[in-house]
């Protein structure tokens, strides 16, 4: 028993090793600007960029997009398919799981080729068009999480016994899903907002094919001109990273535990 | 146990026991003397279809399907036999190789991590610690994940420069190069082992504490009890996290060009340079290399669902 704590903890010790050095060597690093000293210059080089508060401000508009499309999709699917049509259920697990399956330089590129500016539906012949087209496809990125942590918020409550009620009361359906759905899953809603921006924060591969200025590209164009500012950029991604991750911790705290009915 | 799962916000949260069983008997809940008309319904969930055909079927359907038509519009194999060419079969070559190499080391590096956190005795305030990490971790990819491995393993990064000075030995002399095969793997792992971590960690909570405690009653060894019970309910968990974490870095991008820039030449990158139209110009040949895409990783998925299935079986 003594040995194979004794191995835990070694375990342990490398495992965090590999993950805590290049955190380490990342931000010291970034300190390395000035020739002899640490200094924070490179943040403030990076902070007072004009390019990365546009492009971060560009990316931060388009994940609320995405958080708000995604949920005005997902919440009505997720709450008809529990309510009326279980039978639906296997059929939208498997289109939510698809874009795991495609990589999304596939779907970027087939969205090129069908919503290109001679097409029926011309995306990408404006801005706004393909604005609009990466939040779209933003959405398809965070279909698998939004869709199983609304679910989840689901299963916590009785939605027949609520449905019934509001009913009754005189709700339509639109009030129903707003003022007594989505309150009463907010908590499981937010944790898949926070999921999303994670993943849409930094996304690279489709900003950069559909020509936005995005903070991803915004990244790999500082990655490949300069030394220091990556470094800088990727502490800051980071701790980006890290901060919608704790507020899904700190939602979660939140969240009713119990399964309301069993289905 | 499943609520860990659903904390961890993982893709591998499984929605609990899936209820197909009153899909085949509608009828007691109609009983219940309330039902939503069908065209609320078709209100509530048309948009997800009209979105999910617009802008993930049929894109990707419309683009593998042109892999078997010319520039003419002329049904062809032309692009398919196209494939073959040494550049790409290598570009494919080297893909598969990395993707292999950090799904099966993520599977079992992030194996040894979880079982030495769950059942060795560590503090649980270590293994929260380690939960929360592998969800910020497993979420780190892309291009800053390459930053952070150029500043830790490149050739002026913290490690390359304290292994030289301090200990003499000079890790890129010794072969090591960043832009290969074993710098990819390495800096893949950083999100392929927390992912194993978050997926697995419910698998290993729910190997229960009375199988071992008969296995030893029996008389078995801690050896044995591994090799008769653990690892064969643990083996379709297993098997399907190591397709899921395979499809996960074969289609990733953004950190291998963030590293290399298009030097490296792995099949997502050779799409991506296709599209910029940086080299082929060939549409048919990228549609076709998307196809071999998506049957590599539909392939590697379809394995996942089906031991995923199978694993549900014992962890109730």
């Amino acid at each position: 028993m003594k040995t194979s704590r004794l191995w835990a903890w070694i375990t342990f010790i490398v495992g965090a090793a590999y993950f805590l050095v290049p955190l380490l060597a990342t931000f010291e690093f970034s300190l390395r600007i000035r020739r002899g000293t640490y200094s924070l210059d490179a943040y403030a080089n990076v902070l007072s960029d004009p390019s990365f508060r546009a492009s971060f401000t560009y990316s931060v508009v388009i994940g609320l997009f995405t958080i708000v499309v995604g949920v005005l999709i997902i919440v009505p699917t997720a709450y008809f398919v529990r309510l009326r049509m279980p039978a639906l259920r296997p059929f939208v697990e498997f289109i939510t799981l698809l874009p795991l399956v495609i990589p999304a330089i596939i779907l970027v590129f087939g969205y090129i080729r069908l919503y290109n500016s001679t097409s029926i539906l011309p995306f990408t012949g404006s801005a706004i068009g393909t604005d609009i087209l990466l939040t779209l496809a933003y959405v398809t990125l965070a279909l698998p999480y939004m869709y199983r942590a609304v679910d989840t918020g689901l299963r916590t409550i009785d939605v027949r016994t609520l449905t019934e009620a509001a009913t009754i009361l005189g709700a339509n359906q639109a009030e129903i899903l707003l003022r007594i759905i989505l309150p009463n899953i907010l908590i499981a809603v937010l944790s898949g907002a926070f999921l999303t921006f994670a993943i849409v924060i930094g996304e690279f591969t489709i900003a950069s094919l559909l020509n936005r200025p995005a903070f991803g590209p915004y990244l790999q164009l500082v990655g490949a001109n300069r030394a220091y500012e990556p470094a800088a950029l990727a502490i800051i991604s980071f701790i980006i990273t890290w901060g919608a991750m704790s507020m899904i911790q700190l939602l979660s705290r939140f969240a009713p535990k119990t399964v309301a009915r069993p289905d | 146990m499943s609520s860990n799962m659903e904390d961890a916000s993982s893709l591998a949260t499984k929605s609990g026991p899936v209820s197909t069983g009153p899909a085949l008997a509608p009828t007691p809940i109609a009983r219940r003397g309330f039902s939503l008309p069908i065209p609320a319904g078709l209100f509530s969930v048309g948009p997800f279809i009209i979105f999910s055909v617009m802008f993930l079927l049929l894109p990707t359907l419309y683009l593998i399907g042109g892999a078997f038509f010319d520039a003419e519009g002329h049904l062809t194999l032309k692009n398919i036999i196209a494939l073959g060419s040494p550049q790409i079969l290598g570009a494919y070559s080297i893909s598969l190789r990395v993707s292999a190499a950090s799904a099966i080391l993520g599977m079992l590096i992030g194996l040894g991590l979880t079982l030495a956190l769950i059942r060795g005795g560590l503090p649980s305030g270590v293994r929260s610690a380690v939960m929360t990490f592998s969800g910020v971790a497993s979420n780190f990819a892309g291009v800053p994940l390459a930053f952070a491995f150029i500043a830790t393993v490149g050739r002026l990064g913290l490690v390359t420069v304290v292994l030289k000075t301090v200990f003499g030995f000079d890790i890129y002399s010794a072969g090591f190069n960043l832009l290969s095969f074993w710098g990819l793997t390495l800096t893949y792992l950083y999100f392929q082992i927390p992912l194993m971590i978050l997926i697995v960690a419910p698998a290993i909570d729910g190997l229960k504490k009375e199988w071992g405690e008969a296995a030893s009653t029996l008389g078995a060894t801690r050896w044995q009890f591994w090799r008769y019970i653990g690892l064969p309910v643990l083996w379709p968990n297993l098997l399907g996290t190591l397709s899921l974490l395979f499809a996960n870095s074969f289609g990733a991008i953004a950190t291998a060009y963030a590293l290399t820039g298009s030097s490296l030449n792995i099949v997502p990158i050779l799409l991506y340079a296709q599209i910029r139209g940086d080299v082929l110009h060939d549409q048919g040949l990228g549609a076709a290399l998307a196809l071999g895409m998506v049957l590599i990783t539909g392939v590697a998925n379809v394995i996942y669902l089906v031991f995923r299935a199978r694993a549900e079986r014992w962890l109730k």
